[in-house]
Formats: C-alpha cells, sequence, structure tokens
C-alpha cells in the first residue's frame, strides 16, 4: 500500500457526528448519479465512455447514469461499442491531452481485458515522467458477489489494483461516501480505479445536498467498540454493522473501520484502533489468499504489534471462483 | 506481397521519381527547397543517432534493450513532417526516430537511453519510454500496439475541445495482430476521430517474418483499414517523400474533420529487431537488397539532381548531425543517474 496518509479527526464518517447539514435520503445509485451529474455541470471536461451508460433505460444497466445522456449530450456520454481495451486506452489518452474522462465497466471482470491500458498506460505515465503529466482519469465498476452472477460477473478485483503501482483505489460503502469520494475521484489529477459494490445501489442512506468532497486516505470509524477491531471493505462495512448489532447484545462491542481508499491507505486510524481494541478481524468479499486482508493485517503488525491480544484474522471468500447459488 | 517485398526490394524512390515526371519536389509536396532539406537532415541526425545508440549498447553504456531505427527514417520523417508542432504521436518501443523527427531534442533522448536524471523520463524509463508532453508525444511504449488506445483518445479530446489537432498513431506490422489495434481501429472510425494509424511494416515483428504471421486477403494489407471503413493507403517506407505524401493527405482530412486514415509504409530495419539480435531469422543477402534503398543518400542524391542541394551541402549536414550526437553523448554521460530515494516521486499528484 501506498505511504501512510493520517486520519483527520472528526471526518464525515466520525462516529457521532450529527447527520451532515442539507441531508436527504438517497440511494447509492442515486448519490453515484448526483456526484457525476454536478461534476459534469462543474466542468466542461468531464465526460462518461462505457458500455451501455446512455440510452440503456435511460442511463446505464444500474441506472447510476440515468439522465446524464439527456442532459449533457452524446458527446459527453458516450455509448461505446464492447471494446474495454480500446475505450479504456482513449480514456486515457483523452486523459493526457485535457479532458477528464470517467470510464465505465458494466462489471469489474471486464476490466481483465483492459489491464494493459490500466497498469502499464495509465498508471504508469505520472511516474514515467517524474510527475510532469496528469492523467485525470476515473474508471468506474461495479463489483462483488450476491446476486447470483457467476464467476465471471461477481468478483472483486480490489487486490489487482491495489498491487499495481500509480493507482488509487477507492471503495464507498455507503450513499454519502459514494457521492464525496467520486466527487474527489473526478477532481483528482491521477488515474482513480472506483469500485463500487452491486448489491450496495439500493441501499439508501443520509446523502447532503450539492457540493462536498471526500479526501483520500482518510478512514472512517463507522461504529465505536472496544473489544475488537472490524475493517471492512465495500460491502462488508456493512456486514460489519449488522454483526457488531448482534455482538453487542452478548456484550461484544466491535468498532467498525472502514478505510474507504485502499491506495492511499490510512494505516494509522486501524492502529489507533487496535490499540484501543487488541483485536483485528478484515473482512472482504474478494479471495483470502494474497487479497487485501493479508496487506491490511501485515501493516497492522508492524504499526500496532504490542497492542495485540490475539492473533489477528480474516473473513473473506475462499480461494474459488464464485459461484451463483 | 510481403514475399515479394523481401525478395524483391524495387527501385529507390521509383514513386518520387514518377512524379518528377509532371512536377517539381517544391510542387509534388508543398514544401520549401529548406523543408525538404529538413527532411534529409532530420533523417541524417536520427541515423547517426541510431548508430552511435547501438555503439553506446554494445559497449555497455546503455544498459536494458534498444531497437534501432536504421533504414526506416523516411516513415518517421516523412509522417511527421505533415504535422503541425501541437499536433500528437504515439509511437512504438523502436521509438527513438518517431520523438526525434517530431522535434525531441536529441540530448535529452540520448540522456534517457542511459539512464540519467535529464533524460526525458528522468532515466525512469530508458529507450523505450521517451516523452514530452510539450510536443505532443504521448510517449513511445514497451507494450506491442500500448499506445495505439493512447493516440486515438488524444484525436478524441482533440475532436471534442475543437483545438484542430491531429494524431498519428505509429505501430509495426508486429501490431497488426494486437487485438487492441482492432478495437480502437473501429472506435476511431464510428466516431471520425483525426487519427492517422501508421503501420511501419518492417517485415519483421522480432523474428516472426510478416508474410507467415499476417493473414491477409486478396486486398492485401489495405484489406484491415477498408474493413473499417477507414480509407487506407500504401506507401514506400524507403522513400520519405512517398510517405509525406501519403501522411499528408490522411493529416489533411482528418483536420478537415472526415475522419481517420491509415496509412501503409513498408520498409526495412536494417538491423535486427534490437542490438544484440542473432538475426537467425533471415537471409544474410537480405539486408545488402535492402540497404541499396538506403532512405538517406538516396534522397540526397534526388535533392541535389533537383538543384535543392549541393553535395558540399550533403557533407556538411553530416558534420552536423555528427557532431551534435557527439554532443548529446557528452552530455549523458556527464549527466548523473538518479538518487535511489527519488523513486516514489511523482507517482502520484
Amino acid at each position: 500500500m501506498s505511504a501512510p496518509q493520517a486520519a483527520q479527526p472528526g471526518g464525515a464518517g466520525t462516529p457521532g457526528a450529527a447527520e451532515p447539514a442539507g441531508a436527504r435520503t438517497r440511494s447509492y445509485a442515486q448519490a453515484l448519479a448526483e456526484a457525476l451529474r454536478e461534476e459534469m455541470r462543474r466542468d466542461p471536461a468531464v465526460m462518461l465512455i462505457g458500455e451501455d451508460i446512455g440510452v440503456w433505460g435511460g442511463g446505464g444497466v444500474f441506472g447510476v447514469t440515468r439522465g446524464l445522456l439527456d442532459e449533457f449530450g452524446s458527446d459527453r456520454v458516450r455509448d461505446t461499442p464492447i471494446s474495454e481495451a480500446g475505450f479504456t486506452g482513449l480514456g486515457v489518452g483523452a486523459a493526457l491531452a485535457g479532458l477528464r474522462p470517467v470510464v465505465e465497466y458494466m462489471y469489474i471482470d471486464f476490466a481483465m481485458l483492459a489491464m494493459d491500458q490500466i497498469c502499464n498506460q495509465a498508471a504508469k505515465i505520472r511516474w514515467l515522467l517524474g510527475g510532469d503529466v496528469d492523467v485525470p482519469l476515473v474508471i468506474r465498476a461495479q463489483q462483488g458477489a450476491g446476486r447470483g452472477n457467476g464467476p465471471q460477473h461477481s468478483q472483486s478485483l480490489e487486490a489487482w489494483f491495489t498491487h499495481n503501482p500509480g493507482l488509487i483505489v477507492v471503495l464507498p460503502s455507503s450513499p454519502h461516501d459514494a457521492k464525496g469520494l467520486l466527487k474527489t475521484a473526478i477532481r483528482s489529477n491521477d488515474p482513480v480505479v472506483f469500485l463500487e459494490h452491486k448489491l450496495l445501489y439500493s441501499v439508501s442512506g443520509p446523502v447532503p445536498e450539492g457540493d462536498y468532497t471526500i479526501p483520500f486516505g482518510q478512514a472512517a470509524i463507522l461504529r465505536e467498540g472496544k473489544d475488537v477491531t472490524c475493517v471492512g471493505i465495500s460491502i462488508m462495512c456493512q456486514k460489519a454493522l449488522e454483526a457488531a448489532e448482534l455482538l453487542a447484545a452478548e456484550g461484544i462491542e466491535m468498532e467498525v473501520v472502514d478505510p474507504r481508499t485502499l491506495v492511499p491507505y490510512d494505516r494509522h486510524t486501524v492502529a489507533r484502533s487496535i490499540a484501543k481494541t487488541g483485536r483485528l478481524l478484515v473482512t472482504h468479499q474478494a479471495p483470502e489468499r494474497a487479497g487485501v486482508g493479508a496487506e491490511i493485517v501485515a501493516c497492522a503488525l508492524e504499526d500496532a504489534f504490542d497492542y495485540f491480544d490475539a492473533p489477528p484474522r480474516g473473513s473473506a471468500a475462499r480461494t474459488s471462483p464464485s459461484r451463483t447459488t | 506481397m510481403a514475399r515479394a517485398l523481401r525478395k524483391s526490394p524495387a527501385t529507390a524512390l521509383a514513386r518520387t521519381v514518377a512524379r518528377l515526371e509532371n512536377a517539381s519536389l517544391t510542387e509534388i509536396t508543398g514544401l520549401t527547397a529548406e523543408q525538404l532539406c529538413g527532411m534529409y537532415r532530420r533523417m541524417g541526425l536520427i541515423r547517426e543517432f541510431e548508430e552511435r545508440s547501438a555503439a553506446l549498447y554494445r559497449s555497455g553504456r546503455i544498459r536494458g534493450v534498444t531497437h534501432t531505427y536504421q533504414g526506416q527514417e523516411a516513415v518517421a520523417v516523412g509522417a511527421v513532417w505533415p504535422l503541425n508542432g501541437d499536433d500528437y504521436i504515439s509511437s512504438t518501443h523502436r521509438g527513438h526516430a518517431h520523438v526525434l523527427a517530431k522535434g525531441a531534442d536529441e540530448k535529452h533522448c540520448m540522456a534517457e537511453l542511459m539512464g540519467k536524471v535529464t533524460g526525458y523520463c528522468r532515466g525512469r524509463g530508458g529507450s523505450m519510454h521517451i516523452a514530452d508532453m510539450s510536443r505532443g508525444i504521448l510517449g513511445a511504449n514497451g507494450i506491442v500496439g500500448g499506445g495505439i488506445g493512447l493516440a486515438a483518445g488524444s484525436a478524441l479530446a482533440s475532436q471534442m475541445l475543437g483545438n484542430g489537432r491531429v494524431t498519428v498513431c505509429f505501430f509495426g506490422d508486429g501490431a497488426l495482430n494486437e487485438g487492441i489495434l482492432h478495437e480502437v481501429s473501429n472506435l476511431a472510425s464510428i466516431w471520425k476521430l483525426p487519427c492517422v494509424f501508421l503501420c511501419e511494416n518492417n517485415l519483421y515483428g522480432m523474428s516472426g517474418p510478416v508474410d507467415e504471421m499476417l493473414a491477409l486477403g486478396e486486398d492485401g494489407f489495405l484489406g484491415r483499414p477498408a474493413a473499417y471503413g477507414i480509407p487506407g493507403a500504401e506507401c514506400d517506407g524507403m522513400d520519405v517523400v512517398d510517405v509525406f505524401v501519403g501522411v499528408k493527405e490522411a493529416v489533411d482530412r482528418a483536420r478537415r474533420g472526415e475522419g481517420p486514415g491509415y496509412v501503409i509504409c513498408h520498409t526495412y530495419r536494417f538491423l535486427g529487431h534490437h542490438v544484440g539480435d542473432p538475426l537467425t531469422y533471415r537471409d544474410k543477402d537480405e539486408p545488402a537488397l535492402w540497404r541499396q534503398l538506403d532512405p538517406i543518400p538516396n534522397y540526397g542524391r534526388l535533392l541535389v539532381e533537383q538543384a535543392l542541394a549541393s553535395s558540399a551541402d550533403l557533407d556538411t549536414w553530416s558534420r552536423e548531425s555528427a557532431s551534435a550526437v557527439e554532443a548529446a553523448v557528452e552530455f549523458a554521460v556527464g549527466s548523473p543517474e538518479p538518487e535511489v530515494s527519488t523513486v516514489l516521486e511523482g507517482l502520484f499528484s
């Protein structure tokens, strides 16, 4: 993971914080749509490229881009042929030449067709030029299991992108974070891989009206607890919160931490939590072997070894393809 | 067709000589005498740069791998000469010539080859990674076909921003078999992007001869662009004037908003795939046949015949190229290597 960045107290996800001013209840998909619409209104260089994002159903298979074609036209909301490598490459080149493209894959599994463009091209250009060029590219896709989509439409690939130097990796776990993090991603001058979860699209929560951003590298403590720290990735934060309720009934207080971005990774917030609880559980939907959980545990052992009262544990998918049922 | 080219090189500058029956070089190209001589001088600089690169590699001053361009100079120069300073190019692993043609400074190029901090990429990339956004050079590329998407993406940006820029996308015959070329050709055609696909057929993809590796239909190479509805042309890649004329037509069309073009230049690399290539895959006699078509001396003779330059001019320019490259080598040798502590610099904004 990238160099640690200090967490700032009082972040958007800080427990006990009042509901953000002007917040309304919106779904995760609606929150993302608001971010896209507001950023496209704010900056004419922002454009969307992807499969079935415009005409289909009025805006994308999952409705995230609904209404954007009508408002911004087919130049800025570009339905593409089924050519993931090709349109990703166009996104990278357009980012180098003055646009701020948001490239969308219908499923993150399809990113494997474009890995050269993501990892060899987008991720390396800024570094190759010693930082002298911006690559303001966002790559969005939904990932994850739970809808019976089978082994080629259910994967969680955050570890692939986290491993590759040069990519920001973002996984929002709530509608609030989805909007604020996507705005930050679009304004970033680095390539950002923005990983949504297919089961979160219909989840609702408070979303402030208008403009706000959430800085990268700032974890959120979703629930405070003194007995065990649970670091969740993406939808597993929601699962962890449900589990924390059950544990509370048994008198166990679990603290739930959402890193929100894996690159950059806020290792300090996790370490501080372990210093309080003495125990660590990491949970993600991606397969366990060489998943980001291993990296999170490694960082925690480096940062907070003396505070552990028990071995750290992981809760992730078995290292197997994902079944339909 | 490819095998015929491999075995039976045509007459040097045949197409240009034929055109000269009806018009002067200036009339054929629309270029001034100075610009026409400029193509000769740039080809000479590239040849000198490549000869020195190969020597420096053999002596261990350049590490990694180095792919040189001797023999193909007419393609890089003829394809870049129709472009404006702010037009874009994307390049390949054999990219020194493309960037030098586009105006990159030979000193910073040589420093990059030697891994020095004064290189275009601070010595991080070496031979396969020279880029200079200030000159529209989107970068050489270590991945065959890796720059094709970037090229079309820059063309998409130019189209949307309405800035009138055109992109020339260089790739080799090897990349004709990379999937992304298919995807991007289709995208460029349906969106009418101002992008000129420029295929350099140097007859071999590393050791693979093009006539064994490339499936072509009745229309030969032109069948490829035709499949996407992109106007295509074939040029003699040993004839800088023919390349210029073919590419200029495509560039002008793209700049008028009429969509992409596709130019296939048949050429030959005098040396191997990289410096140190054992060359076990081609006839020993083959390079000598192609050297008769050497684009530099043949074009130089033509300039003299057409009274656009004198033999003394050619000698002078040759000496200038040699001293420019010598100065570049001295600059590179005298430049420091990057500090280990700087390796993470510039990874993120």
